[in-house]
């Protein structure tokens, strides 16, 4: 009886769930596409498919194979990478403000980074292990800095929001001391861009989404859990402390490799858990979607930057700009619903 | 209304603060790249410059006094938000204020084409009274109030938003983005008597609204509902206070930068040492926030011989570890 009431009903969600994933992959896929073609020219897309396989096509070769092909794979690979980071920690903490954009992690791998390339002119593999070393450095320090009697998630967001202000003035020190300082480098690192990059970042990216994503969506199932809180997860049988140091390394992984290569794009791993959230309903787990949604914007912001605003902005001014807003929103509602922030 | 915990006389405390920060002062004209003796530094305060030691204290007599005025006006803009708001997270740079300023001189300068110093400081303050009542706004919806934790997200948020707007503004601007740099971080190296002579005015019109307003945060802290009950206009009262606040660190903001903390960790301090009445507390913020700054620009000088530390980060430096204490000090339901 209970089984033919239930079944019908998880059937519909899952058909739902594959429907909504699907169609964000075509999204990502779409505004890949997009991004190859459309630029100071127009590809037709069937060359663009000929040099993505290899031919040489006169006049396409080298715009969508050097120039466009790097920037669409950068942006697809960081945006997941910031996507399914950013809501790992949302779901784990319990709280949507509880992201690595808020909490200072980004504001830690990016510091690292900017010291790194001013003062140490490191490049390539060393600057991402750099980068996760201070990220995860900067996240342990705030949650130890945090925990008296336990973490509450309010001192948690209290003091990264002050580490962070403290980080970004070293960021602001860097800058201002680096020799041939240009606007371009500084740009990358005050608001996050993907211009001028180079297709082999793509392989960290790529290696921490493997690994670290890997790391994260394994202990999807055990997330699902503690969004019932951490007493009633732990009676289920879930080791909360041991999922907790596991996630949490992984998505700081996640976001400080993709911090190292593209600079703090804003809100992007604040903006995709609720979005996907929304989309998605509660049921299942966000992260999959999260990580869609991260590419989504990641693509969208940098494309609508380019080409749809009357000057040429990098993706994390239009990403900024345009995730402000919802969280400034996000506070009214949740002030008004007397919620718990 | 707890008691005082220092059995010192408060009067001693403040004239011993007022002699530190004059020590501090002498110091910030003495110690540089190139060190001076005292003989040196009085020729210079006489506006002597056959030496070059003579010269040189000259040249940083404009420094040390913009140090003291923007770390006065800095400290007491603080201890007012936080008697204002009854918060103790409330700074202006916490609160996004000074992002706000940084917004509307770019503004200005871009898009209307305003060169003249004079004008900055109106767009700051303008700019800094438009973000505070924006922020406190979001923060106070709700049940609660201003809490500590809505307060601090709503300026966070609000200080990304702005300082995204700020890139945005500058970025088309290629003639004017040299100068982004210079509004991420705040100094006081570059201060010229002029331009410190400029905002005079705008913070002695602050000092009076903020000492005017002392007795009557006295009664704000004793909760709106009794001190209307004492004959206390409260909405009059907090705007009068919240615009000695906000001309003050609006005009510090217009010649130094972003400068923060200042106003967080002072009143503090301060409170540790003097207790809560505020007719005490705002002149001593005063003097505090002025040896402060003294002492963070003196560090930073004397850290990154022969070059300098701009005094924002020092404080930086200096304030989020205190912040933090706030933070954890806190009961939890306070939060």
């Amino acid at each position: 009886m209970i089984a033919t009431l239930v079944t019908p009903g998880r059937h519909r969600r899952l058909t739902r769930r594959r429907a909504v994933m699907l169609a964000l992959a075509a999204v990502v896929a779409g505004l890949f596409m997009l991004t190859l073609m459309l630029g100071q020219s127009l590809t037709p897309p069937g060359d663009v498919l000929r040099v993505l396989a290899g031919q040489d096509v006169p006049g396409a070769s080298f715009t969508v194979g050097q120039l466009r092909l790097p920037r669409a794979v950068i942006a697809t690979l960081a945006g997941m990478c910031l996507g399914l980071g950013g809501a790992a920690f949302q779901v784990m903490l319990r709280n949507p403000l509880a992201s690595p954009d808020i909490i200072g992690v980004s504001a830690g791998a990016s510091a690292a980074a900017v010291f790194a390339i001013v003062f140490l002119s490191v490049s390539g593999a060393s600057l991402s292990i750099i980068a996760i070393a201070a990220g995860l450095g900067v996240a342990a320090l705030i949650y130890l800095l945090s925990f008296r009697d336990g973490v509450s998630g309010a001192r948690l967001i209290l003091v990264g929001i002050g580490i962070s202000s403290m980080i970004n003035s070293f960021i602001a020190y860097a800058l201002v001391r680096a020799p041939g300082w240009s606007l371009q480098e500084a740009l990358r690192w005050l608001g996050g861009s993907v211009n001028a990059v180079r297709i082999e970042q793509a392989g960290p990216l790529l290696a921490a989404l493997v690994v670290f994503g890997g790391l994260v969506l394994s202990r999807s199932r055990d997330l699902e859990t503690l969004r019932m809180g951490d007493d009633m997860a732990a009676a289920l049988g879930v080791r909360v402390g041991a999922v907790r140091l596991s996630v949490m390394m992984g998505a700081v992984g996640m976001i400080a490799v993709a911090t190292s290569v593209t600079g703090p794009i804003a809100f992007v791993a604040f903006l995709a858990g609720p979005i996907a959230l929304r989309i998605i309903g509660p049921h299942g787990s966000v992260l999959i979607p999260a990580a869609l949604i991260g590419a989504i914007l990641v693509l969208g912001g940098d494309y609508g930057g380019k080409f749809l605003l009357p000057a040429r902005y990098p993706v994390g001014v239009v990403t900024g700009a345009l995730g402000a807003p919802f969280l400034i929103w996000l506070i009214i509602r949740a002030n008004k619903t007397g919620g718990s922030l | 209304m707890t008691a005082r915990p220092s059995p010192v006389p408060r009067g001693a405390i403040l004239l011993g603060a007022l002699a530190v920060m004059c020590l501090l002062a002498v110091l910030s004209i003495a110690v540089g790249t190139r060190s001076l003796g005292l003989a040196e530094v009085l020729g210079g305060l006489a506006g002597r410059t056959e030496t070059i030691g003579q010269a040189a204290a000259g040249l940083r007599v404009p420094r040390t006094l913009l140090a003291v005025l923007a770390g006065a006006a800095l400290g007491l803009s603080g201890a007012i938000l936080q008697g204002v708001t009854r918060n103790p997270l409330a700074d202006p740079g916490i609160l996004g204020i000074n992002n706000g300023a940084a917004l509307a001189v770019v503004i200005g300068i871009a898009w209307f084409g305003i060169g003249a110093a004079s004008s900055y400081i109106w767009l700051a303050i303008l700019g800094a009274g438009l973000t505070a009542a924006f922020v406190y706004a979001v923060g106070s919806i709700g049940r609660g109030g201003a809490t500590p934790l809505k307060l601090a997200l709503a300026g966070a948020a609000t200080s990304v938003a702005l300082s995204s707007l700020t890139l945005a503004v500058v970025l088309p601007r290629a003639d004017i983005a040299g100068g982004v740099q210079s509004w991420q971080v705040g100094g006081v190296g570059g201060a010229t008597l002029d331009r410190t002579l400029l905002v005079l005015p705008f913070l002695g019109a602050g000092l009076v609204l903020a000492l005017l307003s002392a007795r009557r945060l006295n009664l704000l802290a004793l909760g709106d509902d009794l001190a209307a009950g004492l004959g206390e206009k409260v909405a009059l009262a907090r705007a009068g206070a919240s615009l000695g606040a906000i001309l003050l660190c609006g005009a510090a903001t217009a010649v130094c930068g972003p400068i923060g903390f200042v106003g967080l960790v002072v009143p503090h301090v301060c409170r540790l040492l003097l207790g809560v009445d505020h007719r005490w507390l705002l002149p001593a913020s005063a003097v505090g926030g002025a040896g402060l700054l003294l002492a963070s620009d003196i560090t930073g000088r004397i850290l990154a011989r022969p070059s300098e530390l701009e005094v924002g980060i020092v404080t930086a430096l200096i304030g989020a570890p205190v912040f933090i204490w706030i933070v954890r000090r806190q009961r939890l339901r306070a939060l």
